[in-house]
């Protein structure tokens, strides 16, 4: 098919750079600069898709992004394929393929549209009522519901699209080129403000600049002529930055913005290769003018979602700016002058207007005149009460509206049309305003919402301001700029102004019909297929808040976000409730603004960027043997070191062995580690743990419990005292920062008084754990010098010591039982330590050991893990470890908690051990523990927190919290599982070594 | 996104900063001394008010300091930021 509907060569249009697309399979022709929806109309295409609910035919419906109807698939045949594209603002490129969405098996076959027979059937709130009973059916009723719901098919391959993110600061952002945006940009930029100049389209210029209304005119000369003249000479201007294809998202507070920049998808697919497809932009603006314009209304009328049914606006864009007739036949419908515009332009290019319905009585504007002038009949007080044409508009019918504009009298006049351009007033997007947390008033007399008090250094220009005529537009402009950037004078002051006035005003949201209501389509949200019916069946059942009446009929939440219909919804709820549209309020409009793929949103955090990890100067070595790694916190661990062919449980079993018999090495490397210096150091330290440290000597170590202020254990760890006023602290791997985090912020804000610096040195050191009766050999290997008897280097005590040159920390201290070395090594030669203990530990078998058998020794000896055996809800007292809770200490954080009739009470979970029954079984962490398996309701006395099978002990073992376990030795309890009852006995936490001899081996 | 005004670094995104909860509730010098309710009413009672609010916030990716932050709570507007230990402003 040629492209038959093009009227006129158009500037906007290159029609010497031919291009084909695809469009469901079938090649056709459009030109650089025409978007799909323009292309398809020049090939007279409307039907594009099928609604959501019905399944009714839609066309092309508006020339924006608040496009309702013409969502397509792009690549549809392609796993990287991209749905609910708007066909409105996809730029046709060589090589195009898009697709009809929501259809099966095509467009023009849909089975799915029998639903639209089957209507009376789907009222709103249909799914909620009918798939309620009975219960146990929602997951046969769901399969079949997603089977059919949805709009397009999402991909199903990783998004090979590169996308960015950048910060932007500026004095000045504006948000919409049309004549307001331009000329406010302008004026701030010459005024020395650093400005940046958005707008979601590609060319600049909004409404104004395909303007043919002789009665409009700027010094003289057309408006459009005008503010052409002036685009062109932005280039010169300094401080100003323009960017086209930037849709604004967000509008947040303290004017951070967030707008999609597109860079590639209107390139041919060899020019896309390797280009940053879409740029996130994280605007911080000093001063944020919005320029957003409006949006044209639909009128409510019965059927009026057939192909074919186009905004007014909309139609005048294609004809004057893609030079292309939305239909051969055109009729408009309109409650004001803006119609009379559109229908003047076609008719001066040689289109045909039939008519032009008017719910009006009379207009006097001038452009009446030569609409009678032209020949096109008006019929004033009339609506339109039908339409006919399946799968495009065929022909409407018309009845004079009565008085009260609540019903029709008269005779049926039925007209035969290929096009219905409708105009039912305009909205100003102020769905940006709102965002930013500005508040809106009702203008009863206009029907609209405008901005009311604007926000910090914000203002709202042009018609999305409540500015509609170019005199009020201009004037208005000139003196909120004034104010807003604090000039004298802008550039554009006095400038000869000539439009025309629309007075004459009519009003009615759902317009009447010779049929009743319930059998009528008047469609409200055509995206979601909810109609003016379904909002009144909303309210009758006893719906009143906007909020939900919104979600149950659906209306406004498509994916053009009631950009058309909302306005409409609350109309038709304040008329049908007898409640002002002011009292009743708007719904929230929330970002974005119009939709974002998932790609910009992440940017380049995908991959291995998704969330940063961190790896310890031993990582190489680990990988180089083989080892598994686990997540903690933000660590990669090592987990185990399968030999081959071992299983995982094979690994542990066999490094715990012999981390006890021999000689065993773990990475610790992660542990926290804070340096605390300060002449309160001491007195720091007393407050923070449980336990007292005023009399820990230089060179001792001492383990200690930290508490919330709530007496819950938070975490623990061994410190050292390196001098008189200098210690380090380790922490749990996981809890590193939120310890660092919460001592500064008692340093600071509670105890200021005490002169204690912090740290963090975790990063700065590495550290090798050396474990087993055969680490003594192992160390004295590495350091022949260093005296490691008792004597000199007891458990719990610290020394510092040169290895190859390099000056290392040992401390002798044990999570495993076993006697044991920690050797820490300023983290560039972590690596060169750690080999040269697995050299030095060769002749004993040395055994890198990873998390899992670290946990299972500790567990053998009855230590606990914060964050695993407890769970923000464990004192020391119900961990069984009252020892370390000094009692002398007059404070500390915790203490008084400890005292709370809810701390001491009887019967609080309690950390105790399991043994079970057959000790060949290991019990599920996380299993609920029972005392009687046939009570009804059981009583859940606790769960199990770790659970091993001990190779030293060659049995399974357990830690669990248990009401009143305290008092439960050797009681036993029941494991209930899905197949089967696990018997266990209470014991002692300590499964090995219970009076610690191994520690000094 | 709020932009704060560090006492210390000055303006810097939302981002940076953590809250830290209701502002000048000093821990109790003797809690040995504070019966249940007493003690409770420290550890677990806010405020959670519906207009100004004086709240803590720490500038975490930054200085690392703690201060204060006097907020309207139904507008989101920072009235005043000031260092702690330092009196909330009057008005």
């Amino acid at each position: 098919m040629t492209q038959n509907l093009r009227v006129k060569s158009s500037e906007f249009i290159d029609e010497t750079n031919r291009i084909s697309f695809k469009f469901d399979g079938k090649t056709y022709y459009g030109f650089k600069g025409d978007t799909l929806a323009s292309a398809l109309i020049a090939n007279n295409i409307h039907l594009v898709g099928r609604s959501f609910k019905y399944h009714r035919p839609r066309g092309i419906m508006t020339s924006g992004s608040e496009e309702p109807n013409a969502i397509v698939q792009v690549n549809p045949n392609s796993n990287i394929t991209e749905p609910n594209a708007r066909a409105t603002e996809i730029e046709i490129y060589e090589g195009l393929e898009a697709s009809s969405q929501n259809c099966w098996p095509s467009v023009n076959f849909d089975i799915g549209g029998i639903n639209n027979f089957l209507a009376p059937l789907f009222p709103a709130g249909f799914y909620y009522k009918t798939f309620m009973w009975p219960k146990s059916f929602w997951e046969k009723y769901e399969f079949f519901i997603r089977h059919s719901a949805g709009l397009g098919k999402s991909p199903n391959k990783r998004d090979p699209d590169i996308y960015d993110h950048r910060n932007i600061h500026c004095d000045v952002l504006v948000v919409g080129a049309g004549i307001s945006g331009i000329l406010a940009a302008r004026n701030a930029a010459k005024n020395n403000f650093k400005t940046l100049l958005l707008d979601e389209k590609n060319e600049l210029g909004g409404s104004t600049i395909f303007e043919a209304n002789e009665d409009n005119k700027i010094n003289n000369n057309l408006a459009s002529e005008w503010l052409k003249k002036e685009i062109n000479e932005l280039e010169n201007i300094k401080n100003l930055e323009i960017k086209t294809r930037t849709s604004v998202a967000a509008y947040h507070q303290y004017n951070y913005l967030l707008a999609r920049e597109n860079l590639t998808d209107h390139l041919n697919k060899k020019d896309k290769k390797n280009k940053i497809r879409q740029r996130l932009l994280k605007i911080r603006a000093k001063k944020v003018i919005l320029a957003t314009g409006a949006l044209e209304r639909p009128l409510i009328f019965n059927n009026n979602d057939r192909p074919g049914i186009m905004l007014s606006s909309a139609i005048k864009k294609y004809s004057n700016f893609y030079g292309v007739a939305c239909g051969t036949k055109n009729i408009f419908f309109t409650n004001n002058d803006s119609a009379y515009e559109s229908a003047l332009s076609l008719h001066n290019k040689g289109i045909k207007v039939e008519a032009i319905i008017d719910i009006r009585e009379n207009s006097d504007a001038k452009i009446i005149k030569k609409i009678t002038d032209a020949g096109i009949k008006i019929y004033w007080s009339h609506t339109i009460v039908d339409t006919r044409g399946y799968k495009r508009i065929r022909s409407i019918s018309i009845m004079r509206l009565s008085n009260d504009g609540t019903s029709v009298t008269g005779s049926k006049i039925s007209i035969s049309c290929n096009c219905l351009g409708i105009a039912g007033g305009w909205t100003p997007a102020v769905h940006l305003y709102t965002q930013s947390g500005s508040k809106l008033t009702f203008d009863e007399e206009r029907k609209i919402f405008i901005p009311k008090t604007d926000a910090k250094e914000q203002i709202s220009v042009g018609s999305c301001g409540g500015d509609f005529e170019l005199d009020e537009i201009i004037t208005n402009l000139n003196y909120k700029l004034k104010n807003f950037l604090n000039i004298d004078k802008t550039d554009f002051e006095g400038i000869a102004l000539e439009n025309d006035h629309e007075t004459s005003k009519r009003n009615i949201w759902l317009l009447p019909s010779d049929q009743t209501i319930g059998k009528t389509k008047p469609f409200v949200d055509y995206q979601n297929d909810a109609t003016a019916k379904d909002i009144k069946l909303a309210l009758r059942e006893g719906f009143r808040s906007i909020e939900h009446v919104k979600r149950y009929t659906t209306t406004g939440m498509g994916t053009d976000q009631g950009k058309l219909g909302n306005m409409h919804a609350l109309g038709i709820i304040a008329d049908t409730a007898g409640i002002k549209m002011g009292e009743l309020g708007t719904t929230t409009f929330r970002p974005p603004y119009t939709p974002l793929t998932f790609g910009t949103i992440v940017g380049r955090n995908v991959g291995e960027f998704f969330d940063t990890f961190r790896r310890t100067p031993m990582n190489d070595w680990h990988i180089k043997n083989k080892a598994e790694f686990e997540n903690v916190g933000q660590w990669k661990r090592s987990w185990y070191y399968p030999k081959e062919g071992e299983t995982m449980h094979q690994a542990v079993q066999r490094e715990s062995k012999a981390a006890r018999q021999s000689a065993g090495i773990l990475d610790a490397s992660t542990l926290g580690k804070i340096d605390i210096q300060g002449s309160d150091a001491s007195e720091f330290l007393n407050r923070v743990y449980t336990n007292a440290w005023s009399k820990l000597a230089i060179g001792k170590c001492r383990y200690g419990l930290m508490l919330n202020e709530d007496g819950m254990v938070y975490d623990d760890g061994v410190t050292t005292r390196l001098g008189e006023n200098h210690y380090i602290m380790t922490t749990t791997t996981g809890g590193a920062a939120n310890v660092l985090g919460k001592l500064e912020d008692y340093l600071q804000t509670e105890w200021p008084e005490l002169d204690v610096y912090l740290t963090s040195v975790t990063d700065h050191f590495a550290t090798a754990s050396l474990c087993g009766p055969n680490s003594k050999k192992i160390l004295n290997k590495i350091i022949p010098d260093l005296d490691l008897s008792d004597d000199n280097f007891p458990h719990m005590s610290f020394k510092e010591v040169l290895i190859d040159k390099i000056n290392c920390r040992i401390m002798r201290i044990s999570f495993t039982g076993e006697l044991s070395y920690e050797i820490n090594a300023p983290a560039s030669y972590g690596e060169a330590i750690w080999q040269k203990c697995i050299e030095a530990g060769k002749e004993f078998n040395i055994t890198p050991y990873g998390t899992e058998t670290m946990h299972l020794l500790r567990a053998e000896k009855g230590f606990i893990i914060v964050g695993q055996d407890t769970d923000g809800t464990m004192t020391p007292i119900d961990l069984q470890m009252d020892w370390i809770v000094s009692k002398k200490k007059y404070d500390f954080i915790g203490k008084r908690s400890l005292y709370r009739s809810d701390t001491m009470k009887e019967n609080r979970k309690q950390l105790v051990g399991l043994l079970t029954e057959d000790p060949n079984i290991v019990l599920e962490e996380g299993a609920q523990i029972v005392s009687e398996l046939n009570q009804k309701p059981v009583e859940m006395l606790g769960h199990v927190t770790s659970s091993y099978f001990s190779p030293n002990l060659n049995k399974s073992i357990a830690l669990a919290v248990v009401k009143d376990g305290k008092n439960m030795k050797g009681k036993k309890l029941f494991i209930p599982m899905e197949n089967k009852n696990i018997s266990v006995t209470v014991s002692n936490t300590v499964f090995y070594d219970e009076k610690n001899e191994r520690l000094n081996a | 996104m709020f932009l704060i005004n560090c006492p210390y670094c000055g303006e810097r995104d939302q981002q940076e900063f953590k809250a830290g909860g209701e502002a000048h509730i000093e821990r109790p010098k003797q809690p040995t001394e504070l019966s249940d309710d007493e003690w409770a009413e420290y550890l677990f009672m806010r405020k959670n008010i519906k207009g100004v609010q004086f709240e803590r916030w720490n500038h975490a990716h930054g200085c690392r300091k703690w201060f204060n932050m006097a907020r309207d709570t139904s507008n989101d507007e920072i009235k005043a930021i000031y260092k702690m230990g330092e009196k909330p402003p009057t008005q």
